[in-house]
């Protein structure tokens, strides 16, 4: 008799941590499901041609754009990943080539390392190293911060997908008298480009959205700029001075900026999702 | 054959500096950062965190009310958002059907890819006119209670908590779902096999797991204490150390977001990067200890099955 109410509190038991489980889940897809509910909203009935083709309006106006962000947002991203793309994979190339070595394991260690620092902090750096000796915040200065926050992605990524590539491709290329370097650039590599293209496109995804670390590089700028010395605005610095301001006419740019950051992230993670899925079909197939 | 070493070094030395250069940047941060901080470490030394004056004017700076709302709201954010990581992670990992896990994925990895300053939008303009009705609607007795005492402000402790636990849920669930996959699939199936139900199946893997676990919430911890945006906007950024989750304070990240580019002169500027130096020291410590659970938790699956195989099959004979 005991025994059947243990049993069935033991059932009960079960149950009831399934059934929260599941509560978890929904509860984490509420705020997710607001989010992008009030971000599509609020968003689409405020996007317009104009906010893509024109300069901010002085305060007190409605209309204007953020045409100088949404540039001033490609160029520091570009500068950004021109820099960390080739370091980021060549670094990839020495930790997978080189598995086991001190410097081999320092590398993946200090990519794990920078993978977890505040993205505010790595402001302060590029601050630090970009701003200050030049004494003016620069577009620059923007791209090196961004540079190092994409760095542990690419890095990572390149070096965990060289690793997959099958050792029988290496080594044919080995075998028909081709040197390391050539074997890795031109056989290796190649194998495992859709992968490493995504995980460049993950390090873009992340950091297309990033604030934080441009607060004080890249700046804010009223005017379009193409002087990569001058400081630029962007447009994640623009939607965060919108935001925090009293206007309401600013508030409803805000949610437009908001809109446009959320489907260039989600079209870099698309983009990547299907890079990975190529990939996994590739591999399946050799 | 001559050519071929020169080759093989070249490649090496040439892909190597590289390799070095993303090293150099980690060193480079620490200490660029400490040098940068200098004036502002020999003027007050331990005193910059023991005081809680932060009076730029005056040349007074002490930063405790910013180390305190950061590890308050770090821990908060944690004890919302661990359960629920968790819950995720277990139903993902163990319970939901085939079909629905790759889209769950999908969902759980979108929450982490919605950039900061969105939840810090979303957070001003819908999150916090919701707390600030749950605030004013406090019953009377409850407002001597230390944690919810205060005028109801919408911004504060709360809104921020809120904000970064929906933020730490996706890391958090995802290395935790990584964890519960590398337990070998024979754990569970002793389990069920002594007659386990599903609950205490999931228990005996979460136990299997455990360091990785550990790991997985520290690494959640360390997103949360350097989470910059979304916790400014909502916060309410008043230095004040207050245990009630209706006041508004600061964080460590908040004040060198919104401060950096007034810093007028050189002390002040110091004193912000020294907490940028701290902030940077601590999810650093955070990061290698979460690293190491989870590294740990590798290793023992790799040494267990031999080492308990051995007395089993002693036992057998």
């Amino acid at each position: 008799m005991a025994a059947g109410v243990r049993d069935r509190w033991r059932r009960f038991l079960s149950h009831a941590i399934v059934a929260l489980c599941l509560v978890a889940v929904l509860l984490a897809l509420v705020p997710l499901a607001m989010v992008l509910f009030y971000v599509m909203s609020q968003g689409i009935t405020s996007l317009n041609w104009a906010f893509f083709t024109h300069m901010p309006a002085p305060v007190g106006e409605t209309g204007g754009g953020m045409a100088n962000g949404i540039l001033g947002s490609l160029m520091v991203t570009s500068l950004g990943a021109v820099v960390a793309i080739p370091v980021g994979v060549m670094a990839g190339i020495y930790a997978s080539e080189y598995r086991g070595t001190r410097l081999a394991n320092g590398v993946r260690f200090a990519a794990d390392t920078l993978n977890g620092v505040p993205s505010i902090v790595i402001g302060v750096f590029a601050y630090g190293i970009a701003v200050l000796p030049f004494k003016t915040f620069s577009a620059i200065a923007g791209g090196v911060a961004l540079a190092i926050m994409m760095l542990p992605l690419v890095t990572r990524t390149t070096e965990e997908l060289l690793l997959l590539v099958p050792s029988s491709l290496r080594e044919g290329a080995l075998a028909l008298g081709a040197t390391r370097a050539r074997a890795v650039f031109t056989v290796v590599v190649p194998a495992a480009l859709p992968g490493i293209m995504t995980g460049i496109l993950l390090a873009l995804a992340r950091v297309s959205g990033e604030t934080a670390p441009l607060l004080f590089t890249a700046f804010n700028n009223r005017f379009f700029n193409s002087d990569p010395r001058q400081p630029i605005s962007t447009l994640t610095v623009q939607v965060y001075t919108y935001a925090i301001s009293p206007y309401k006419d600013w508030h409803r740019q805000a949610w437009a900026g908001a809109l446009v950051l959320v489907m260039m992230v989600l079209t870099c993670s698309l983009l990547a999702r299907v890079a990975t899925a190529r990939m996994e079909r590739m591999q399946r197939g050799s | 054959m001559k050519n071929t070493r020169a080759d093989y070094l070249l490649f090496r030395v040439g892909t190597g500096v590289f390799a070095l250069l993303v090293i150099t940047v980690v060193v480079a941060i620490g200490w660029e950062l400490g040098w940068q901080s200098r004036l502002s470490i020999k003027a007050f030394g331990w005193q910059f965190w023991q005081t809680g004056t932060w009076d730029p004017v005056a040349g007074q700076f002490g930063a405790r009310p910013f180390i305190w709302g950061t590890l308050y709201s770090s821990v908060l954010a944690l004890m919302i958002a661990t359960p629920i990581a968790l819950g995720i992670a277990v139903y993902i990992s163990e319970l939901a059907p085939g079909w629905l896990q790759r889209p769950l994925v999908f969902l759980t990895e979108l929450l982490a890819a919605i950039p900061s300053i969105v939840y810090g939008l979303w957070g001003v303009f819908v999150l916090v006119p919701y707390v600030r009705q749950l605030e004013a609607s406090t019953p009377e007795w409850l407002k001597s209670v230390p944690l919810f005492t205060g005028p109801p402000l919408g911004v504060g402790m709360l809104s921020a908590a809120l904000v970064l636990s929906i933020m730490v849920i996706p890391f958090t669930s995802s290395i935790a779902r990584e964890v519960l996959r590398a337990v070998p699939q024979a754990q569970r199936e002793g389990a069920y096999a002594l007659g386990a139900t599903r609950w205490e199946a999931i228990r005996m893997a979460l136990f299997y797991a455990r360091t990785g676990i550990v790991g997985a919430v520290m690494l959640g911890f360390g997103r949360a204490l350097g989470e910059t945006m979304a916790v400014t906007m909502v916060i309410g950024n008043t230095p004040q150390v207050s245990t009630s989750l209706y006041a508004p304070q600061y964080t460590m990240a908040a004040v060198i977001a919104n401060e950096f580019t007034e810093a007028s002169d050189e002390l002040y500027l110091h004193a912000l990067i020294e907490i940028g130096l701290v902030l940077f020291v601590m999810t650093l410590v955070i990061n290698m200890i979460s690293r190491a659970f989870i590294w740990s938790l590798g290793q023992q699956g790799r040494r267990r099955p031999s080492r308990r195989a051995a007395p089993a099959a002693a036992e057998g004979v």
